[in-house]
């Protein structure tokens, strides 16, 4: 159970049922503020430039266009795509996590979590699509039938897995977020009229608050959650192995799928929290999202940058413990102090040392310093995926093919652009979508604000539990 | 017709039988009533439904707009094509650059690829890059198409007359006619000319040899009273003494060279000497790289050098001494094993100074190397140009004393310096011709141009060495209203036929033998002469060679050759400040092939620079001056400058630097154009009466500017791993301990190969029949990177062009990979003064346990079960994600369309060039990775040519296409699994070992260690 005593009180300032509702739901209900239509001007232009002529420039032209060459084939668009499905990790971890380990903290943030990953996972889908050669042929990589020429997939292909994997890990949020979203859309139906009401009581599924509906609903949840927590787990060991299985010194590396599943919690989280004091600042929702929040997440945070750090340092004296010349190479010498020493480096203070500031409860409360740490993890965290890609391709096994990568203009435009498309879907969630998850909130209002309901709710809870 | 029947019931059905059913032939259960009697039934509906679908379909089918093509089929089909079967013509490539004996390969009509004439015995079946390129020249829409007068097309039969005339005219007034051509080694034509003086008394033939060989000529004509050069037998020699002669890249005649030279380097026959290579050099050639001793010389003192060279051997030989020059660089070493290896040595320059060449004459002759390493009985033909004479010709141009010149197949205004005068004074001739296959920078200026037929046009012959005869033969119909220039010459001085005629009836007085014909009456005795000659004639013309012998005494010599000339050998000047070297390069050569794309993106086996000339400085200069790599500096003499990026390299001489020839044509066509560089030959300056090449006087400052450099390779240095990737030893560490260099692979030959996780890679049950391999000798490799060549021309590889590959984004399957070494291999050490080079062709391995094979999603790169990595372009989407696993770094991207219909306009995108593309081997579209093949459609041809034949596939008969082009014989292509194979012998050599084998990959390909003919493992740069 939740103990007050101990983790303080989860949502401040004594809120009635009505008040939560009224505060969450405020943002949709009011005129949508200057900054919103600004942010969300900056962010349709990035997508549109982005996605809209230089993804088009791709394929009409080649993947030439991109600053990949022979010796580094693989460049920013595989970069992103780790580090999108890393902040996709955010919403299925933070939620489901949470949710099965019964931290009732979660209940103000995880919508806002869940939509993340749903947008972040759309964003990283768009580069192994475009990222082909060919994509008109694209569908060569689904195992479809009938099959009259015996041509068939390779299962051996970790690439093959990444499609399985992302596809069931996207469909499997966008149900979660979405059950998890019915009555708080029958809510905003109830205070609705028109078609807004039409289209969110549809939405609802026709809820109406039936006890055995309750029941039914958390139950799904919890089973869904349990269903998605190994694919957390998979989605992104199964990104790794797309490294790991190589042979290149710097890819071949057993530590890859735990090493990943934690970078990418790590960069999810700390996407979270961004995200969260922006949202806490624009719709002053203190209330909801505490200091304590904060502070609950930052010492998350701060254990898995200590995980980081060891990954790091394992992976260094591994090299140097295996007397592998080529891994050496790419670890003592290339990323220590070769030609790739300051992204490793960069990585290194961000990702490893930075959120160490965390162990000071003065930082933990310091807003501006949470947000910078954790814009600065995910840098950290691009970083590391560019370390992981790019120089072990650069430098392999034969010296004579080494050569630099250079991203071109398509390249950054192609990223600004799903930067774009994850921006634009964060302001229209905020907007359209009740962006805490009230019916969860309520549950926490009432357990520790000791609510004594008045005789009307009383007779029509008893109503209820006597109809089922 | 009577109808028969058995019962009552019979009876009344066969009574009915027009009415009866068909009976069924097949199973008709579940099937209508209609659609067992196949009869069509239709309703309103099914019309309106069929109308729907065809109009969808329609629409559907034509909405994307396919290219329309054609394929004309021969109406009636000629002689001897079987469309699809490709032909060989043994032919005959000889230009300003090269000569060799070639066979053709024609398809359907279409030569497509030039091939080495193994018959030869002076090539011997090797071509170099230039050669292997010289087919897509033949398709150049550059070329000029029609005779031009005053830059106006005319028609042959105008020029004619009027040329006629006008030499009349001149030979009547007493006049010069000068014909300036490159070097003539077809003796039908140069009978041709002499028929042509009978008619023009007044004529003179000068030749102009691009880079000059007069001085040899010369010194020759001193020392034997032979003005020729030797014919010069590097196989014979143990020990090799080079001074600036690029013998295995340019100098003279480098494939057969090179095939020579791998002779003596050869460890594979059960030899256990090789020959010991010192080279004394101021640039950083191929052949100096190959060499086991280098030494870097300035070009002043080259002539010390063999004045020292000289005065040491004579001196142990009791000839007599001469005076020397200081001279600090210790030749102890040299003159000890020369004097142990006498008549077993050779010593070469390439310096065209007499003195030099007068006293390399002397050394060979006192070591006795004359009839053994050098023939000067058989003399080479290749180069007989004589500065004296040229220098006349343009005199006699100048001074109006020459009425008419005839430019054939030259370039002066390109290849000599002073360009610019020189076109000023032939635009003042009276009557100027050129003949040539464009209008050049020389034809620009002449009254008229008659274009050249290129070779595979043209019937020829050719004497490259006294005595060995080479036959060509047009393997295609003249493409365009061009003219073979000999035919020209036979209008003009009046002989009938065609020069077909006229080649055929000099062979038959000449060359073949006519044979004692029995005097019988009855027999027709020119009949039989004929068909004599004509059996020996389609011999010679199948062969492409003809050899016969050159008797008579070889010539003397003259003892007194060098104190005659001892004032000319002990002039010494002390030069000042820094000097330029211009030299030809092994991908272009003089510039003739400056048109030629894949010449223009083939890596410099050195440099690995593509597209691109630049000046050439050593790290020491460039430290000391402040220049980095790809800074813009001009060079600057009296009266020429260029403005040129540097390039940094390691072995050069410190106060030297070099630029490259051949770059910077102005009328070479559109892609020369594009090329970047500037022409070099402008600083060639004439000292004693020779065109000078090297030790030109210059000022170099920088501009400030910078010019980004093609690089198909950028870091040059092993870090650490040359034990690991490129094995190598000395030859006295092999002789004790045949792994030597190689210890690494005995670990994983005995400790690894039987070790499987998973019951995968190399499995003898997997490949019961064919298991194809390649086994590649470093000690035979030069580095030339013909084979880069030879594997593009065959496989259809694109070209990328310059931006492209500054991008690293060329396609070339194989790549030879260079190293620099010193004696420590430290990392980010930047390689010293003088590096040891090392040469590492690498091609798909196509190995047993592929890294790039299990991680394609698509299956798009499975194994074949003949031990072939295969590629299905058909079925790669392009996810890169072969690329980024293979540890070779092998495996191409069509990072854009780099075909037809794409923005890359070298060779797939122009009807004409692309006849050359070789119909075996499909093109490639744009975002599918592509990589060798170890040439499949030869190993398809061979397998299927030995099966119509009923027999077994033969050791040898298979060649890929790197391996036919090497002029060295480095690569052996091969089955693992034929009982006796030759490539079996080589991978089981103690000298073998899989690149990178540790990972597992079990490759096909093996190498064998190089093996450095070196007292001691590390680089010495003054000892030697």
């Amino acid at each position: 159970m939740y103990k007050k005593e101990v983790r303080g009180e989860l949502i401040l300032g004594n809120k009635t049922y009505g008040d939560i509702t009224n505060d969450i739901l405020r943002s949709q209900e009011t005129k949508a503020p200057l900054w919103w239509w600004i942010a969300f001007g900056i962010f349709f232009v990035l997508m549109s430039i982005g996605l809209g002529y230089y993804v088009p420039l791709t394929i009409a032209k080649g993947i030439g266009m991109w600053g990949n060459n022979n010796q580094v084939v693989w460049g920013w668009a595989i970069i992103n795509f780790v580090w999108w499905i890393g902040i996709g990790h955010a919403g299925t971890a933070f939620s489901i996590f949470l949710l099965v380990f019964r931290q009732k903290w979660r209940t103000s943030i995880n919508r806002a979590a869940e939509a993340m990953t749903v947008f972040a996972v759309l964003a990283a889908g768009l580069f192994p699509a475009i990222h082909v050669g060919r994509p008109w042929d694209e569908f060569f990589i689904f195992p479809y039938g009938p099959n009259s020429r015996g041509l068939w997939v390779n299962f051996n292909s970790p690439l093959l897995w990444d499609v399985f994997a992302i596809t069931t890990y996207l469909t499997t949020s966008a149900i979660f977020w979405y059950i998890g979203m019915l009555p708080d859309f029958a809510t905003v139906a109830e205070r609705s009229k028109g078609l807004k009401k039409k289209i969110f009581r549809s939405l609802s599924l026709g809820w109406v608050g039936k006890m055995s509906s309750w029941r039914k609903f958390e139950d799904t949840l919890v089973i869904l959650g349990g269903l998605a927590m190994p694919l957390v787990i998979a989605v992104h060991s199964i990104v790794s192995t797309d490294f790991s299985a190589g042979v290149l010194p710097g890819w071949h590396e057993t530590i890859f799928p735990p090493f990943f599943v934690v970078g990418a919690i790590f960069s999810g989280f700390s996407m979270v929290v961004t995200l969260m004091v922006v949202i806490r600042l624009m719709f002053k929702l203190e209330d909801y999202v505490t200091d304590d929040h904060f502070d609950a997440i930052a010492r998350i945070i701060t254990f898995v940058s200590l995980i980081m750090g060891s990954a790091y340092l394992i992976e260094l004296f591994i090299a140097w413990y295996s007397g592998n010349t080529f891994e050496q190479y790419v670890f003592d010498e290339n990323y220590l102090k070769g030609h790739y020493a300051a992204p490793y480096w960069w990585m290194l203070i961000f990702n490893a040392f930075l959120p160490q500031l965390f162990w000071f409860k003065k930082v933990r409360r310091n807003l501006l310093l949470i947000f910078l740490i954790t814009i600065g993890v995910n840098i950290g965290m691009w970083l590391e995926r560019y370390n992981i890609v790019v120089p072990p391709m650069a430098e392999d096994f034969l010296p004579a093919g080494w050569f630099k990568y250079a991203p071109t203009i398509v390249d950054k435009w192609v990223y600004l652009g799903t930067i774009g498309l994850f921006g634009v879907g964060v302001l229209l969630f905020i907007r359209f979508i009740p962006m805490m998850a009230m019916n969860e909130l309520k549950q926490q209002a009432k357990r520790h604000t000791e609510l004594k309901p008045s005789a009307g709710e009383y007779i029509a809870y008893k109503k209820i539990i006597e109809d089922e | 017709m009577k109808k028969y029947w058995r019962s009552l019931e019979e009876l009344d059905a066969v009574k009915n039988s027009e009415a009866l059913e068909p009976t069924v032939e097949f199973p008709t259960d579940g099937l209508s009533k209609e659609e067992i009697t196949n009869k069509v039934v239709s309703n309103r509906r099914d019309f309106l439904k069929l109308l729907g679908f065809s109009t969808a379909y329609a629409v559907a089918a034509t909405s994307c707009q396919q290219p329309v093509r054609k394929v004309i089929p021969y109406l009636q089909r000629p002689e001897g094509v079987t469309p699809g079967v490709a032909s060989h013509y043994a032919s005959t490539l000889f230009t300003t650059d090269d000569y060799a004996s070639i066979v053709v390969k024609v398809r359907d009509g279409r030569p497509i690829k030039i091939e080495g004439n193994k018959l030869s015995k002076i090539t011997q079946g090797g071509t170099n890059a230039r050669m292997q390129a010289a087919v897509l020249d033949l398709y150049d829409t550059a070329r000029l198409q029609y005779p031009v007068k005053n830059g106006k097309k005319t028609t042959w039969k105008t020029v004619d007359a009027e040329i006629t005339k006008k030499l009349e005219e001149t030979a009547a007034a007493g006049e010069k006619i000068i014909i300036l051509a490159s070097t003539v080694i077809s003796p039908s034509t140069k009978k041709l000319f002499e028929d042509f003086k009978t008619k023009y008394p007044t004529t003179e033939v000068v030749y102009l040899d691009p880079v000059s060989y007069a001085a040899i000529i010369d010194a020759n004509e001193a020392s034997f009273g032979k003005a020729a050069i030797p014919s010069y037998h590097f196989d014979k020699a143990n020990v090799i003494v080079g001074f600036n002669a690029d013998f295995l890249g340019t100098w003279l005649s480098p494939v057969q060279f090179s095939a020579d030279y791998a002779k003596t380097r050869d460890l594979t026959t059960g030899k256990t000497e090789m020959s010991r290579h010192y080279q004394f050099e101021t640039l950083m050639s191929l052949t100096g790289s190959n060499a086991d001793y280098r030494t870097i010389i300035k070009p002043a003192q080259e002539k010390k050098l063999l004045i020292k060279l000289y005065n040491a051997i004579a001196a142990a030989t009791g000839n007599a001494t001469i005076k020397e020059l200081p001279c600090e660089i210790k030749l102890d070493k040299v003159v000890k094993e020369l004097l142990a290896n006498k008549g077993k040595s050779l010593v070469v320059s390439g310096t065209n100074d007499k003195a030099i060449q007068l006293l390399v004459n002397g050394i060979n002759n006192m070591l006795g190397n004359y009839g053994n390493t050098l023939d000067i009985q058989k003399e080479t033909l290749l180069k007989q140009g004589r500065d004296s004479q040229v220098h006349q010709a343009f005199t006699d141009m100048k001074d109006g004393k020459a009425g008419a010149v005839i430019f054939y197949n030259t370039n002066p205004v390109y290849t000599c310096p002073n360009g610019k005068k020189k076109a000023e004074i032939i635009k003042k001739l009276k009557l100027s011709v050129a003949i040539s296959d464009k209008i050049d920078e020389t034809a620009k200026n002449t009254q008229y141009v008659l274009p050249d037929s290129n070779f595979l046009e043209s019937w020829n012959d050719a004497e490259p060495i006294k005595g060995s005869f080479s036959l060509g033969q047009p393997t295609i119909n003249k493409l365009w209203d061009t003219r073979q220039a000999q035919e020209g010459f036979m209008k003009w001085a009046g002989i009938d036929g065609s020069y077909y005629e006229y080649i055929k009836k000099y062979w038959h007085e000449n060359i073949l033998p006519k044979k004692e014909v029995a005097n019988d009456e009855n027999t027709d005795e020119t009949n039989e002469a004929i068909k004599d000659f004509a059996s020996g004639w389609t011999k010679a013309l199948q062969d492409g060679v003809y050899e016969v012998e050159v008797t008579g005494d070889a010539p003397a010599f003259n003892p007194t050759s060098i104190t005659d000339n001892i004032d000319l050998i002990t002039n010494f000047k002390k030069p000042e400040g820094l000097s330029l070297t211009v030299y030809e390069s092994v991908g272009m050569g003089t510039g003739l092939y400056a048109n030629n794309p894949w010449l223009q993106e083939l890596p410099d086996p050195i440099t690995k620079v593509t597209w691109d000339n630049y000046v050439a400085v050593s790290p020491k200069l460039a430290k000391e001056k402040g220049w980095k790599q790809e800074d813009v500096v001009k060079v600057k003499t009296k009266n020429y400058e260029v403005e040129l990026p540097v390039l940094i390299q390691p072995g050069q001489e410190s106060s030297t630097v070099a630029i490259k020839l051949g770059y910077g044509r102005t009328e070479a066509g559109p892609i020369a154009e594009q090329t970047g560089g500037a022409n070099a030959a402008g600083f060639i300056y004439a000292k004693e009466g020779y065109r000078q090449y090297t030790g030109i006087p210059v000022e170099v400052t920088a501009t400030g500017k910078t010019y980004e450099l093609a690089q198909t390779q950028t870091h040059d240095v092993m870090e650490g791993r040359g034990s690991i990737i490129a094995r190598e030893t000395t030859l006295k560490e092999w002789q004790k301990d045949k792994h030597s260099g190689n210890e690494a692979h005995v670990f994983f030959k005995d400790k690894l190969e039987h070790v499987n996780l998973y019951k995968k890679g190399y499995n003898e049950d997997h490949y019961v029949g064919h298991h194809w391999g390649l086994a590649i000798d470093y000690n035979k490799c030069t580095g030339c990177s013909a084979c880069i060549i030879a594997c593009q021309v065959e496989n259809n590889i694109a070209i990328v062009g310059k931006e492209q590959v500054k991008r690293r984004r060329n396609m070339h399957w194989l790549r030879v990979d260079r190293y620099y070494s010193t004696g420590e291999d430290k990392l980010y050490a930047t390689p010293e003064e003088n590096p040891e080079v090392f040469y590492q062709p690498i091609m798909c391995q196509h190995c047993d346990n592929a890294p790039c094979e299990n991680v394609c999603p698509v299956a798009a790169t499975p194994h074949t079960n003949e031990g072939l990595n295969s590629m299905a372009y058909n079925r790669c989407i392009g996810t890169r994600y072969c690329m980024a696993n293979c540890p070779y770094k092998v495996r191409r991207f069509n990072w854009f369309n780099f075909v037809e219909g794409g923005d890359y306009n070298y060779l797939f995108n122009d009807e004409v060039k692309r006849m050359v593309l070789n119909p075996d081997v499909v093109v490639r579209q744009r975002g599918v990775v592509e990589k060798c093949t170890m040439c499949i459609q030869r190993i398809q041809e061979g397998k299927l040519k030995a099966k119509t034949e009923g027999r077994e596939l033969r050791d040898g008969e298979i060649e890929v296409a790197c391996e036919q082009a090497c002029p060295s014989n480095a690569i052996v292509f091969g089955d693992t699994n034929m009982d006796g194979a030759r490539i079996i012998k080589l991978f089981q050599d103690e000298r073998s070992y899989g690149l990178l084998e540790e990972l597992k990959t079990l490759p096909s390909v093996v190498y064998m260690t190089k093996v450095r003919n070196k007292d001691e493992q590390t680089a010495h740069h003054t000892e030697a």
